[in-house]
């Protein structure tokens, strides 16, 4: 909504959100300019958070560099560590055995699951009903024993390897595999039934921080930013990796469902449908997993040959692309990540120019960003 | 409270040699005390319950550590806040700043002194109840708009400013919705109101059911009120994930307390307005509390009057945990746009058929045609 602030000009007041604010999802600053409640610039003030994730990759081997994907984006550790290891198999050439894909496709698509209720649940928390945020924590709880069970660990995986996955899928993790998505997909209704429809939720949300779709492409949206948009693309489709070709899926995109295409509502909506299209991936996966290893043969001292190689994987955050130069030796040469938080940083400024105070937390939400991926 | 404590002097002979006015002031004072003790037990309470359905409510147990199932927590609750150090922030207003919790705890807890509990449960039956009511939380929005500006918080300022700007809008609806239910009765009088409710309709005595006006009202007070007092959808002064907590963002310790303990108090005051106006206050269906012995009449009247406001303020709850919050511009639109122009629409409403109908309400009439 756009506010008339020229008929009572008053002084403007610059306002310090952040790093310590319960709505900028960790330790985002954004300098607003405001002239009461109306936001007339607010400048987003990145690396708070900045480890030199990229440079660590430098001094490490390639193996040693698995555990810092997990740091990339804690809340889909799974989605970084995998994208790790198919960049890395990319630059040394190296076959994957197919039971290793399909688990690593299970794993993804299970964290891209907790991983978009965590945003669905922070945003309605964002936007006052703290109920839903409970809701999706007691789901996402359930995916974490699924990994606990999996590789031990509920929150940085480190599960994926260079040429194939840690361990095998124990016995019964398949079945709970199943039980969990029997339970999870009537949940999505309930969400929409509790919260999305929501005449006071839609209010908030529909035709607010509108990004038309040139503009998303041209600012470089990737993900579910991309897709609420409307604009219809998602690498898993139009650049297929791993075992995702086999798959039946359809890419959500952002239809002006309660107002403009491109709004707060679609992009929220869009993780909401994007569910349910990872529970059919995970459903047909684990339908289909073949028997077989689930590592490939990687020498101990793991050096690929000299050269580069760039990766782009479908992170629930969007792109994240993996550039890797190899220059023969046990660690990379360059490393460089993009994440697709830190792109959607970019039109932040823009699109929340004449917004009120209000409206800020619901863009901060609805870009679903995370901290770690923008400041690496 | 002159007239008690001439009857006390009369009725025990060891008073006789004091004079009135200091009985007076003890008896003023030993109200004052009840009152505030019953009020902070019901905040204690109120909290407790609050977190307990907010447990039930969002798939969680709630407080579970301190006594018998948590039941003590309260009580912990409130050692720790005095406990806590008090900070004045360097650049803050100190006098303002400590003025402003007072102001609110004072607006909040005044108008329990003309909250009916029962039928002789009342410190003062002022005959200006409703409006004195009014009159007193208001004292609310002062405390707030100081505590935000003498903080020299930006975020406290912009809590402050939202909350002047919704208290003085949701007070107009607040005051227009409560009329309906001082016209049926003729009176200001709280006990009054509620006495004009009972008789034997049961239930349908209760002005909620006189005519689909007052029905209506009930709906639009409740609303109202709900903006009235910061509660969820409404609760913008003290948004959290917006301002990180408003107006009290830089208090701490007991005087945080006080601004959260008044918001239980506006929250009871809320149910209990709701309570005496619309749904009988303590009224017990079919049957008459009066005639009861003056402690057993009272005792019942009291239960049924606390059962109806804590389903009120159970209610509030529940909707505080359902919804989420509207935004500023919304808010006001709500106000100004719907809610004013419709509460006074309704209460034109009332009054044509209190005219037309000669204050006789649907129940009544019904009643008259079965003799």
């Amino acid at each position: 909504m756009t506010v008339r602030t020229d008929a009572l000009p008053t002084q403007e007041m610059t306002i310090n959100m952040g790093p310590q604010h319960p709505s900028t999802h960790g330790v985002l600053r954004v300098i607003l300019t405001t002239d009461g409640e109306v936001v007339t610039r607010a400048v987003p003030d990145v690396g708070y958070l900045h480890r030199g994730l990229e440079k660590i990759g430098e001094r490490v081997t390639y193996a040693q560099f698995m555990p810092f994907t997990d740091r990339l984006d804690y809340l889909a550790a799974m989605n970084c560590n995998c994208a790790w290891a198919w960049a890395v198999e990319k630059l040394a050439k190296i076959e994957v055995p197919e039971r290793a894909e399909y688990l690593r496709v299970i794993v993804c698509e299970l964290n891209r699951i907790s991983s978009h209720l965590i945003a669905f649940g922070s945003y309605t928390a964002d936007m006052g009903a703290f109920t839903p945020f409970l809701y999706a924590i007691r789901e996402r709880e359930r995916v974490n024993d699924l990994f606990e069970m999996l590789c031990g660990n509920r929150l940085t995986y480190n599960y994926a390897r260079v040429g194939g996955v840690s361990g095998d899928a124990p016995p019964g993790f398949l079945e709970k595999t199943k039980e969990f998505l029997d339970y999870f997909e009537p949940k999505l209704d309930e969400y929409n039934n509790l919260i999305s429809y929501n005449k006071i939720f839609v209010h908030r949300l529909a035709n607010v921080a509108v990004i038309p779709a040139e503009e998303a492409v041209a600012y470089g949206l990737t993900g579910p930013n991309l897709r609420g948009s409307g604009v219809p693309f998602d690498l898993r489709k139009d650049e297929p990796y791993s075992v995702y070709p086999k798959f039946d899926f359809k890419v959500c995109v952002g239809t002006g469902e309660r107002g403009t295409p491109g709004d707060c509502f679609d992009r929220y909506m869009v993780r909401i449908n994007e569910m349910r299209e990872s529970v059919r991936i995970v459903r047909q996966a684990v339908a289909r997993i073949p028997d077989g290893p689930v590592m490939a043969k990687v020498p101990r001292l793991f050096k690929p040959p000299a050269g580069e190689a760039y990766f782009r994987s479908e992170c629930p955050r969007g792109e994240t692309g993996i550039y890797l130069i190899s220059d023969g030796s046990v660690n990379p040469f360059r490393l460089k990540i993009r994440t697709g938080s830190f792109v959607a940083m970019n039109i932040f400024e823009k699109v929340t120019r004449g917004l009120m105070i209000a409206d800020i937390v619901a863009v901060i939400g609805s870009l679903d960003i995370i901290l770690p991926e923008i400041d690496r | 409270m002159e007239a008690l404590a001439r009857s006390l002097m009369n009725a025990v002979p060891l008073l006789a040699g004091v004079p009135l006015w200091a009985v007076t002031l003890l008896l003023i004072v030993a109200a004052a005390v009840v009152i505030l003790v019953f009020a902070l037990t019901f905040e204690g309470v109120g909290s407790l319950v609050l977190r307990k359905v907010a447990g039930d409510i969002q798939a969680r147990i709630g407080p579970n550590r301190v006594g018998p199932n948590g039941i003590l927590q309260f009580l912990a609750d409130g050692v720790k806040l005095v406990l806590k150090e008090d900070i004045i922030p360097a650049n803050a207003d100190r006098l303002l700043f400590k003025l402003a919790p007072y102001f609110v705890f004072v607006g909040s807890f005044a108008a329990f002194v003309v909250v009916p509990f029962g039928v002789g449960l009342i410190a003062a039956d002022l005959n200006i109840g409703i409006y004195y009511v009014m009159a007193v939380t208001s004292l609310v929005v002062v405390g707030v708009l100081l505590a935000g500006w003498a903080s020299n918080n930006k975020w406290a300022l912009l809590g402050g400013m939202r909350a002047a700007a919704q208290i003085v809008s949701y007070e107009i609806p607040v005051g227009m919705a409560l009329i309906p239910a001082v016209l049926v009765a003729g009176s200001l009088s709280l006990q009054d109101i509620v006495r004009s409710q009972g008789g034997l309709l049961g239930i349908f005595g209760w002005n909620l059911f006189h005519n689909p006006f007052s029905f209506f009202s009930f709906f639009l007070y409740f609303t109202a009120a709900q903006a009235e007092t910061n509660q969820t959808p409404f609760d913008l002064p003290e948004a959290e994930s917006e301002l990180v907590s408003g107006y009290n963002v830089e208090y701490s310790g007991i005087r945080f307390g006080l601004f959260f303990l008044a918001e239980f108090g506006d929250m009871f005051i809320v149910a209990a307005l709701a309570t005496a106006c619309f749904l009988g206050g303590w009224n017990v269906p079919f049957f008459h509390a009066a005639t009861l012995p003056w402690i057993w009449g009272n005792l019942l009247s009291l239960g049924v009057f606390l059962a109806k406001a804590f389903t009120m303020v159970l209610i509030m709850m529940w909707v505080r945990w359902t919804l989420p919050r509207l935004r500023v511009d919304q808010l006001m639109r709500m106000a100004w746009k719907y809610l004013v122009p419709l509460t006074f629409i309704n209460l034109l409403g009332v009054s044509l058929w209190l005219l037309v109908f000669k204050g006789k309400g649907i129940p009544a009439m019904i009643a008259s045609l079965f003799g």
